[in-house]
């Protein structure tokens, strides 16, 4: 399996998912610059946290318009699976490929420590490979990652069942204890802990490698039930 | 026209400026008046320290680079190099906190990528004045808070974890804060870069941000005393852009592979100024620049201006000639401009053009290495006596919970919680540990760092003080398993101009020195500081000291108890200690209230044995747990011990004829608290290193609880003691 990691001006946590995806976990990975038109024949695509074009503004809100974003929109239109971390979950929101919103912590000060999280759903790509109701144990660092959104939108990712992570220990105020979420097509996956951060035990947990590996599934069950009719 | 006044608000003295005028032969310009002025600031030239500093060891298998470039340099094996300096932004940081220590961070990442290095890790050492005091607390939470967040700020978004540091409270730095950075960054051996101009002929190249206003005089403003006025400097801080000088990291670093780039520095304190002088000086060679071509972000600058601002995020660079396209090329994929402003030249002059006209044309050599040097007067006694007072009546049960949520004891999770310390995934112990500790992922093997600094008992005696830092922070490498292998210093110092501030300052550094010789830490470069004085108040001596030591990637032995029913063992013994030695401890600050004596007494060869045998029972996996003693001595040891996520206590016993408070809180160096299920095999060790190591305990399910022989001193349910050691900091800063 091959993963694209999207390079923004600014991202800084492109290094650490090039190397979970690939050293750690053993796939192959190449990089995404921002002024793509295209992302390549890879099969998934990973937007990495950090700052993206140092997210003075909104975060996320000048990301959307960098050329890459089309290719990503339109990749994911196609089915292709999405995975956007921390800054990368701030920049799929903005760019509306999730509904919602990423504002600042409650505490208004940046916030680095791990949290539990709750798998509440494994009818996804992303967390196929997890039990419904398991624990996972990752890092989180960001300082506007409470999740928000409408009543009306919350009812409806719940009915959906496309709340892929919950909080234990809710560390930042979003609603409905909301880590991670799914779009209508399951295929797009924002969170905002970092699964890359907890891909060896040295660095604290190896949880994070249940996405990756969850992924890895979903691209192999899909290469087995059709003949890849020539490269994306 | 340059006046006697002038002259003076440059705070360049009489014979000084006598010495412009022999080294030019002619009245300097004004643009010229400015340019000496920067490069001559204490801050620049070390003119007060340097005769001192000679003192230190700078020399070592290991050292590739020594001071005097931009970072030290040295060899972790297996091709690969570590490039790591402290420096200080504490004027900055008192002027405006929040941009103050946000440029500080970014100043020192910027000496450790023009080296070629990218930075992997962050430490601070802070020090505030006291949050609670009725008149100045305010001011202080709000500098406190200001701080955190700017050095949160800055290292969050350029994407280095910041892993460790130390913060301290004192009534001394209420008008002063310290806001000391230590980085570190990693590169293979064959990509070194120096800040060293070559080449007759080769262009030289600006990069990065554009140059403003801001920051003019910022070296000369690090180098005065605080009065009311200081606090209309404002406009003299810089304003820090992170996500720039990400940028310009990873252009650098890119450009850098090319094989195009001859020299490179980043243009830190006195700017352009002090970049183009000493890349020239480093290379025995002049540099011609027209100031027209460099990039500026205010309209109608003065050379003078241009010259002297601290404008952040900006480097020069020396390419080859004719290969300036591939220099270019990677600044523009990356956003940034670079621009040609000038030449190599053979004269050994700095040329300034501006408009086409020469406004400034200074010999290198005189400008950057033969700033005057002072042999200030130094032959007072550096510390005063203070006899020992009237001490209260032992009450260790109280005085434990007392001390645990004291400021400079409680845990400093509000602080580094708010600090990325994971990005880039190397983090194998983060804050709150005995020792940062960060895997290079290149070589397989780790790198731990401690920053150390005592200035309580520097003020008590600055050469012993000076010992126990360099001592304390190679036993925090020890007690994770590292060898210490080099330092970098940061010396917190008032006005040298008075003798006694002068005495600190010699007898810190000789202190330092000897005991960075008997470790074997070679300091490889750092950062003074003086004139840390507001309205004639100068802050405690205060030496910072940066150690790295080098280790084995593996799963590293932490501070907390593991398992009940465990042998405590207290290696390097229960020490020993008498009222005058308690003078300088946490005991004596928190529940004495006062300040006396003599700081704790070290051996430094017993202080290294006591490492050596700790790295042995860490090498054979002996200790499930280890935390060396400082501030709060033995008590407050074995609680932190206690605070784990297993909530494993201890029982200790001690037979002792010391008094119990001093047994409970003496704070004498050289003594490591381990829990271990083979206390024999430990304790043979011990022997062998002619180390004390007597079995003081045992870890127990619940509680903690010290008894002297028959009587109990203390016992407590580690949830009390927990809560109060977490949340007080917290509970401070509100």
């Amino acid at each position: 399996m091959k993963f694209g990691v999207i390079v923004f001006p600014g991202s800084n946590c492109d290094h650490d998912a090039f190397y979970a995806v690939s050293a750690s976990f053993g796939q192959k990975a190449e990089w995404i610059w921002h002024d793509s038109h295209s992302v390549g024949d890879v099969d998934a695509v990973i937007l990495p946290g950090g700052f993206a074009y140092g997210d003075y503004l909104r975060c996320g809100a000048i990301a959307k318009f960098s050329p890459v974003m089309q290719a990503v929109k339109d990749y994911a239109a196609d089915g292709g699976l999405v995975l956007g971390v921390c800054n990368g979950f701030q920049i799929l929101v903005e760019a509306g490929l999730l509904p919602g919103a990423l504002i600042r912590n409650r505490s208004l000060k940046f916030i680095c420590r791990d949290v539990h999280l709750r798998v509440e759903t494994t009818r996804s790509p992303f967390t196929g490979a997890a039990h419904r109701g398991e624990i996972l144990r990752m890092p989180i660092a960001h300082g506007e990652g409470c999740y928000y959104a409408s009543e009306q939108t919350l009812d409806e990712l719940e009915a959906e069942d496309r709340v892929a992570f919950r909080y234990l220990d809710n560390p930042n105020g979003s609603l409905r204890n909301i880590a991670g979420i799914l779009n209508a097509q399951r295929n797009v996956m924002g969170l905002m802990p970092h699964p890359e951060r907890a891909c060896d035990e040295l660095m604290g947990s190896s949880d994070g490698l249940t996405i990756f590996e969850s992924m890895l599934r979903t691209v192999q069950a899909h290469r087995a039930a059709f003949v890849p009719a020539g490269r994306r | 026209m340059i006046t006697a006044d002038l002259i003076s608000q440059h705070q360049l003295t009489p014979s000084e400026y006598d010495k412009i005028v022999d080294i030019l032969g002619r009245e300097p310009s004004y643009t010229e008046l400015g340019i000496f002025s920067v490069m001559w600031s204490e801050h620049c030239s070390y003119k007060s320290s340097r005769l001192h500093l000679k003192k230190l060891p700078t020399r070592g298998k290991l050292v590739v680079q020594g001071p005097g470039e931009n970072a030290g340099i040295i060899d972790i094996g297996n091709d690969y190099v570590i490039a790591f300096k402290i420096e200080s932004h504490n004027h900055p940081s008192f002027i405006e906190p929040f941009q103050g220590a946000a440029t500080g961070v970014g100043g020192i990442l910027r000496d450790i990528f023009t080296m070629g290095a990218r930075p992997i890790a962050v430490l601070d050492s802070l020090r505030f004045g006291r949050l609670d005091d009725p008149e100045t607390g305010a001011r202080n939470r709000r500098i406190l808070s200001g701080v955190v967040s700017g050095i949160a700020h800055y290292g969050n978004c350029f994407g280095v974890p910041t892993v460790g540091g130390e913060c301290i409270f004192e009534p001394c730095y209420d008008g002063n804060p310290l806001v000391n950075v230590f980085a570190l960054g990693v590169c293979r051996k064959e990509d070194i870069f120096y800040a060293k101009a070559a080449g007759v002929g080769n262009p030289v190249i600006y990069v990065g941000a554009r140059t403003g206003r801001d920051g003019i005089h910022g070296a000369s403003m690090a180098s005065a005393e605080f009065t009311e006025e200081s606090k209309q400097k404002r406009p003299n801080v810089q304003v820090g852009d992170p996500f720039m000088e990400k940028l310009l990291l990873e252009a650098c670093l890119e450009a850098m592979k090319t094989g195009a780039i001859v020299g490179i520095q980043d243009m830190g304190a006195a700017g352009l100024t002090c970049s183009t002088c000493e890349m020239g000086s480093r290379g025995e060679v002049g540099i011609e620049i027209e100031l027209d071509r460099v990039p500026q972000r205010a309209t109608g600058m003065t050379p003078y201006e241009i010259m002297l601002s601290e404008s952040q995020e900006r480097m020069l660079l020396v390419a080859a000639k004719g290969r300036e396209e591939e220099v270019f090329s990677v600044f523009r994929k990356w956003g940034l401009e670079a621009v040609e402003i000038g030449v190599v030249t053979r004269d050994g002059k700095l040329r300034v053009k501006h408009h086409g006209e020469v406004v400034a044309e200074i010999p290198n050599r005189e400008l950057a290495d033969e700033a005057p040097l002072y042999d200030r007067p130094h032959d007072v006694v550096p510390a005063p006596v203070r006899p020992v007072p009237n001490l209260p009546k032992a009450d260790v049960q109280n005085s434990l919970p007392t001390l645990l949520a004291s400021p400079d004891i409680c845990s400093k999770r509000w602080i580094w919680q708010q600090y990325d310390f994971q990005v880039r995934t190397n983090t194998v112990a983060g804050p709150g540990a005995e020792a940062a500790i960060i895997r290079i992922k290149e070589t397989g093997t780790s790198v731990a760092m401690s920053l150390d600094g005592n200035g309580r008992y520097c003020f008590l005696s600055p050469r012993e003080g000076a010992r126990l830092a360099v001592a304390e922070a190679c036993r925090n490498l020890a007690t994770v398993g590292a060898r210490p292998v080099a330092a970098t210093n940061c010396l917190n110092f008032g006005n040298p101009e008075r003798p006694e501030i002068m005495a600190q300052l010699v007898e810190a550094i000789e202190g330092m020195s000897e005991a960075c010789r008997f470790f074997d830490t070679p300091i490889t470069g750092g950062n003074v500081s003086l004139y840390n004085e507001t309205l004639g108040e100068g802050i405690y001596p205060t030496p910072v000291l940066g150690v790295v030591g080098l280790m084995a990637t593996a799963p590293p032995v932490t501070i907390p108890f593991k398992n009940a029913g465990r042998a405590l063992v207290l290696l390097g013994g229960l020490g020993s200690c008498d009222d005058a030695r308690m003078g300088g401890t946490q005991y004596a600050k928190e529940i004495v209230k006062q300040l006396w004596g003599l700081p704790p007494l070290l051996d430094l060869e017993y202080e290294q044995r006591v490492q050596y045998a700790i790295r042995r029972i860490l090498e054979e996996g002996l200790a499930e747990s280890a935390h060396d003693l400082s501030d709060g001595g033995l008590a407050v040891a074995v609680a932190e011990c206690s605070f784990g996520p297993a909530e494993v206590g201890a029982q200790i016993e001690i037979v002792s004829n010391l008094r119990p408070e001093v047994l409970a809180f003496h704070e004498a160096p050289s003594r490591i608290l381990i829990s271990t299920n083979n206390p024999k095999r430990v304790v043979a060790i011990a022997e062998k290193y002619e180390i004390e190591a007597p079995v003081v305990g045992v870890t127990i399910e619940k509680g903690i609880e010290i008894r002297q022989r028959t009587v109990t001193l203390g016992s407590w349910e580690i949830s009390a003691l927990k809560s109060a050691y977490d949340g007080a900091l917290e509970t401070h800063v509100r």
